[in-house]
This record gives structure tokens, sequence and C-alpha cells, in this order.
């Protein structure tokens, strides 16, 4: 039998980690869709209707599935968390309320119209469709984060007794919800989602290309296949740089307000200056594996590397190690590696866009075999570095759930059993592979059938040819 | 912002946690009438075989179910934002149940979306099974819920949750059945109509029963349940009840909607009226010791004046966009 305190935190962690990738999948491919739906309307090239009607075929399982599996979210933090739930309520409750009335209805109901309503509506309502729920997934990302943003850079509360217990009061709504974090987390999960499905798609749509123009053969539909490459390549370039960049004056944040964090992203144990920027690190000895830099260590590292990161350029900076803080420190390496692995990855995001760019500039984009099995090979790393982002970020804060006020053991709900808690974490571990699995089954169908073609396509109005009057086209 | 506007007092000296409270019960009788009658299509799916009209039922509901859902998470994040502790307890203490009532969405959800993605035998065959069971599961589980909460009961299945839970499946039939007579035309639409009756009977029995079993489990709701407001909300659903059936027999669909919308709101009610002035016996909360303090509460209530006209607002879009008849081929 598990201890409640770890099976709720490992069933929060199992929920969350699957649950994002849908609405990464969606918040990525809104942009994408709005674009498609507004060049579907305003062009007579059917390549716009099948990205439009191939894309959000994906984007509404996606929906369906980050539906069924956000519920649980919003419901665990009363089953599992009610201590939590009980004493931050009233700044926490606030944001995931408006979020269901502000973003998820937008959202929903619009999707109706979207999915289902290109017969019904005229081309103005279906448009606005396409935004609307664009900015209901978007809109999603601001509450979920405001709410997140309070929890990693808690302000405008104060503590109260109530009842026998301490709880928070909201004392200055624009200090909590106007968080100093909440730029940041927004931007670099806006921008990695985006850069995730741009991933996502080049690689499917590598692998049509390299199948018709590497290997020569026959592929149905090979231009839609090569405006999907070319459209995602054309989001890597700008969305891979990017998040680089950001990522980077991100760390300088978080060095600020979590040294903690900060401190167990680098696996500093001990306050010093000139601090080196490990690329890897491992302890001499067995014992210490799971805490990398523990003690005698080897690493290859750039000397004074982490203390420029911190500090914004000065290599003699200090930084405060783990030992120095009263808490305990979070579980060291797995923030240290997923860390390490995130960045990773991002570089080499930003390799994989410039080769591609360079390759598109030399005219062999669609021969090139070896960029087409890398960018195959990327297709779910986007999906990965969110997902490790997301570990540092919250496995970086433990043993806080709201850093510096309330400890995660805190937050569990008083009256709940081990048995009950590893029964639903049991429960829930085999309900989410099984949508996971279903998931991609379900997602590669529709690669494998690929974008509708011929007689399901919408057949154009005839044009009056005796009129000669140009109906005006922006392709 | 100045101190005395939003931290001061009750904006405009409304009486905010008993409006927060009204409005949980809307939130909650709002989602009752539109997952419901998507709910009661699910289960006419398994009482109805041909394909065609298996895709009729579908298309009728496919363009709504996702945004009729979301009034249950407006549910469970207004009652997080204005009464976190009642959210804390309640969720909490019925910790299996809600695990229940989460695995049964799940696959409420999922089957629709997963019965189209192929078109084989067995495969849909599966995935119309799921789609019965979650539709039938989740109001189910959602009515036990709504029973152990007004029994004050822990966190088992309660005679007071399987009575209520019985009786919201057949209220689910109820508009059902009425929003599928909207919706489809021919045999489809003539056959149901004997569903609708039978359920509406049901649904009568159910309430009284319920009423019987809750006021044996606690005598504040045996108190509560012989006051007027109750007994006229009672009466009211019988005359409801009849006039939901001399729609159907007319062929007026819309009022037999109407109709079952009115019992549903009138259900929630009687709900609320058993609660109060508690809103979780079980734990000692009552309306005025749970809510939130009142600066965030004047917040809260300044956001859901402005988003929730906002929302009625899609829901006509959405709703005039698809009204008239469903075709069985309507799809991406």
């Amino acid at each position: 039998m598990v201890d409640p305190v770890l099976a709720s935190r490992l069933q929060f962690a199992l929920t969350t980690i699957v649950h994002i990738i849908f609405p990464v999948v969606s918040m990525g491919l809104a942009p994408f869709l709005v674009y498609f739906t507004y060049k579907d309307i305003r062009s007579d090239d059917p390549v716009y209707e099948q990205l439009r009607r191939f894309w959000t075929k994906i984007f509404a399982v996606s929906f369906v599935v980050g539906t069924v599996t956000g519920i649980v979210l919003e419901f665990e933090f009363g089953t599992n968390f009610a201590a939590f739930s009980a004493f931050a309520g009233e700044l926490f409750g606030g944001p995931l309320a408006i979020e269901g009335m502000m973003a998820f209805m937008l959202e929903a109901t619009f999707l109706g119209v979207f999915v289902f309503g290109r017969e019904r509506v005229g081309d103005k309502l279906y448009f606005v469709s396409s935004v609307a729920v664009g900015l209901g997934t978007w809109l999603s990302a601001v509450w979920i984060l405001v709410a997140n943003s309070w929890m990693q850079t808690p302000r405008g509360y104060e503590l109260a007794r109530e009842g026998g217990q301490t709880i928070v009061h909201l004392s200055d709504p624009i200090a909590a919800y106007a968080n100093p974090r909440f730029p940041w987390m927004f931007v670099h999960m806006q921008n990695a989602a985006v850069e995730s499905v741009a991933l996502l798609m080049s690689g499917i749509a590598a692998y049509y290309v390299f199948r018709h123009h590497v290997w020569g053969y026959p592929v149905e539909h090979p231009r839609f296949w090569q405006k999907t490459l070319k459209i995602a390549l054309v989001v890597l370039l700008i969305t891979a740089p990017f998040q680089v960049i950001h990522g980077d004056a991100y760390g300088r944040h978080v060095a600020e307000t979590q040294p903690q964090k900060f401190a167990a992203m680098e696996a500093v144990w001990e306050t010093d200056s000139y601090v080196p920027e490990y690329i890897v690190a491992f302890p001499t000895s067995v014992d210490q594996l799971l805490d990398p830099r523990a003690k005698e260590l080897f690493g290859i590292g750039i000397p004074g590397g982490a203390s420029w990161l911190a500090s914004g350029g000065d290599p003699n900076a200090e930084i405060r190690g783990l030992n120095s803080f009263e808490t305990e420190a979070p579980p060291v390496a797995i923030v240290f590696w997923a860390f390490r692995a995130m960045v990773g990855l991002g570089f080499w995001f930003v390799l994989l866009a410039f080769w591609a760019g360079y390759r598109w500039r030399t005219g062999d984009l669609y021969e090139d075999g070896l960029l087409h099995k890398a960018l195959m090979g990327s297709s779910l790393l986007g999906i990965l570095a969110v997902e490790l982002g997301w570990i540092v970020t919250e496995v970086g804060r433990q043993p806080w759930v709201v850093q510096g006020v309330l400890k995660t053991s805190e937050g569990v709900s008083p009256g709940l059993t081990g048995s009950e808690a590893t029964l639903t974490l049991a429960g829930f571990a085999a309900v989410y592979l099984g949508l996971l699995s279903l998931y991609t089954y379900v997602i590669t169908r529709i690669v494998r059938a690929g974008p509708p073609g011929g007689d399901e396509l919408r057949t154009p109005e005839p044009r009056d040819a005796t009129d000669g009057a140009e109906v005006a086209v922006d392709d | 912002m100045t101190e005395p506007f939003l931290a001061g007092g009750p904006l405009f000296g409304l009486p905010l946690p008993e409006l927060w409270f009204a409005l949980l019960f809307a939130i909650l009788g709002t989602f009752l009438f539109l997952d419901g009658f998507d709910f009661g299509a699910g289960v006419l799916f398994g009482l109805r075989e041909g394909d065609e009209d298996r895709e009729t039922i579908l298309a009728a509901i496919g363009p709504f179910w996702d945004g009729n859902e979301v009034w249950l998470v407006v549910f469970g994040g207004a009652l997080f934002a204005a009464f976190p502790t009642v959210y804390a307890a309640l969720f909490s203490r019925h910790y299996l149940l809600m695990f229940a009532i989460l695995g049964a969405l799940i696959l409420r959800g999922l089957a629709p979306e997963m019965y189209e993605q192929r078109h084989d035998d067995a495969w849909q065959r599966w995935w119309g099974r799921s789609f019965v069971a979650g539709s039938a599961l989740s109001p189910f589980l959602l009515g036990a819920f709504v029973g152990n909460w007004v029994a004050g009961a822990g966190r088992s299945l309660t005679l007071s949750g399987v009575v209520v839970g019985a009786t919201v499946v057949a209220l689910a039939v109820v508009s059902g059945v009425a929003f599928l007579r909207v919706k489809a035309r021919g045999a489809l639409r003539e056959e149901i109509r004997t569903y609708g009756e039978g359920a509406v009977v049901a649904y009568l029995v159910g309430v009284v029963a319920s009423l019987g079993v809750l006021s044996l489990a606690a005598d504040r709701v045996a108190d509560a349940v012989a006051t007027l407001p109750v007994l006229a909300l009672v009466v009211a659903s019988v005359a409801l009840a009849a006039g939901y059936v001399a729609a159907l027999r007319a062929d007026r669909d819309h009022l037999a909607l109407a109709a079952s919308a009115a019992m549903t709101y009138g259900l929630v009610a009687v709900v609320a009226l058993l609660l109060y002035p508690g809103i979780d016996p079980a734990g000692g909360h009552t309306v005025d010791s749970a809510i939130i303090s009142t600066l965030p509460l004047n917040l809260m209530s300044v956001g859901a004046a402005i988003l929730l006209p906002l929302v009625a607002s899609y829901f006509v879009v959405l709703y005039s966009a698809f009204s008239g008849p469903a075709e069985p081929t309507e799809g991406y």
C-alpha cells in the first residue's frame, strides 16, 4: 500500500503529464487552423480546404481527449488535495472558475460550429468560429497559468485563522494575478506549443515527402504534404530560436525568484561563486547515483557558466546552494536531468530549423533524405520538451505546493486513506495508458488516411465567364 | 483600485453568498438539462438498432455535447471559487464516487468520437456499448453524488444515492426523447415517444421515492420536505410531466423539451431548498460560513456578471447554427 501523500502526488503527476499533451496540440494547432480557414475561404486553391479539414480532425480528437482528461485535473484538487483547496481556494479557485466561463466555454461552443458547421453557417461566422476556438485555447492557458504562477511566486495574500485552520485571504488582486512569473510562463508555454505542433507537422509531412521524392513511391496528394512541410518549417524557423532566447531570460527570472529551484536545476549544494555550467555531471559513488554533482563528481562543465546564466553575464556571481535552505531539497536528479534534456532539445530544434531552412534555400528541401529522417525522428520531441519543462517547473518547486507558504505534504486531503489513493492511482494508470494508446492509434489512422481529396472536397461555385469580373484571391 | 470599492462590503449591498448559492444551482441545473439530453440520447442510442438511427442520434448531439459538458466544469470551478471549503470537503469525502463519475464521463466523452473513427462492426459495437454505458452511468453517479450530498452521507454508495441516481437517469431520458424528437424525422421520431412517456412516469415515481428515502436518512431533510416551496415544486413537476406527455402527443416537441427543462430546474431547486441554509450538511458548513471573503467574492461576482451573459450568447449562436433536423451524414 502506498502512502496517500505519495500516491496523490504520483496520480497528479501522471494525470498532468498525460493531459498536457492534448492542450499542447490544441494550442499549437489553433493559429494554423485560423490561417488555413482564412485561406480556405479566400483562395480557390483546394489545398487549403484539405489542410483545414485534415488538421481539424486531429484538433477535434485532441480536444475531446483533452476535455475528458482536464475535468479529472479540476476535480483532483478537491479529491486528493482538499487541504490545499481549502487553504488556497480563495486565490486559486477564482482563476479556474474564470477559465471555465471565459475560455473553455468559448472553445467548446465554437468548436461545434467549427467542426460541424462548414455547410451550415456563412464564411464570416465560420472564420469567426475558428478564431473563437483558437482564442479559447489560448485564454485557457492564460487562466491556468495565472493560477500556477501564483503558486510559483505567491503574493497579494494574507494568512488568516478561520475555524481552526490557517487559510489564505486575497488582499491585493493585482499583485496576486498580475504575477511577475505569469508572462514568462505564458510566452514560454505558448511558443513551445506552436513549436511542438510545427515539429509534429513537419515530421508527418517529411514522411510523405520522403516516400515520394527520395524513394520515388507514388503518394496521394504530394502537393498537400509539400505545402504542409513548408508551412511547418516557416513556423519552426520563427519559434525555435525564439524559445532558446526566451528560455535563457526565463532562467534568470527563476534564479532571482526561486533560488532553490535554480540550485536544483544546476545541482549546486554549497553556496559558491564562479559556478560552472555542467553539460553532464555524475557522482562517483554509486550510493549517490540519484544525486548529480554530489561530492566527488565527474562532469564536463563550462567554467563560470551557471553563474553567468544566473546573473545575465557575470561569471563570478554567487549562486545560493541547496544546503543553505531550511527545507529539504527537491529531487535534484530529476530536475537537473530534465532541465538539461529540455535545453538540449531546444538547441537541436534550432539546428533542425536552420538545416531545413538552408536546404530550402539551396532548392533540395524535398531531396535531402537525412533531413527528412531527422524531422520524422523529431516529430514528438517538441511535446517531450514541454513535458520536461513542466517537470523542471513542478518538481523543482518541491517540497512546496505554494512556494514558501504551503508544503505539498500539507495539501493532501486529510481523510484520504492509502488504499483509496492506491486504488485510484492504479485505475488512472490503466485508464490513462489506454487513453494514450487509443489517441496514438486514432491519430496514426488519420495520418495514414491522409487529407480528403477529389470528390470529397466542395465543388467550387462555377464562375460567370462572360462577366469578366475577377474574384479577388490572394494566392 | 481603491480599497472601499471591492473590499469594503458586499457589492451594491447584495446578498452575495445567497446569490452564489443560487447561481451554483442554476449552473448545475443548466448542466443537468443540456448534458442531460445528451445522456438521454446516449441511452436511446442503446435502444435503437439501425445504423441510420444511430448515426442520426450522434449527428444530433455532435455539435453540442462539448459545450454542454463544460457546464459541469463551470459548476466545479464556481464551487471551488465561491465555497472552497465545501468543494474540498465534498469532493474528498466522496473520493471513490468522484472517480467513478470521472470514469463514466471519460467513457461518455470518448465513445462517440471513437465510434465515428472506424466503420467496422466489432469496433462500432464496442464503442456503441461504451457510449450507452457512459451515458447511463454518468447521470446515475452524478445523481448518487447529489443524493449523498443532501443526505449528508459519507463516502460509499447509499440507498439515497441509488434512488436519486435512478431518478436522474429517468429525467435524462425524458429530456433526451424531447431533444431527439426535435432533431430527428421519420420512424425514429415516432417510435421514441413511448420511451419518453415511460421515463416521465418513472421520473415522478423517482422524485417521490427520493424525497421519502432522503427524509428517512435525515430529519433535517424530512422537515424541509414538508415546507410549502418544496411541496409546490413537487406538484408543479406533476403538472409539467402531464404537459410533457400532452406536448409529445400533440407533436409540439419544442414545448416538450421546454417542459423537461423546467422539470430539471425544478428538481435542482428542490435540492437547493433541502440544503439551505446549509450547503454541506455532513461537514457542518452553511452558505454564510463557507463563503469566501468580501474582496474575492466581489471580484468573482463582477466576472460572472460579465461572462455568463456572454456565454449565453455563444449558446444562442451554436444552437441557431444547428437548428432544424440533423442528417445522419453530417460530420467533419
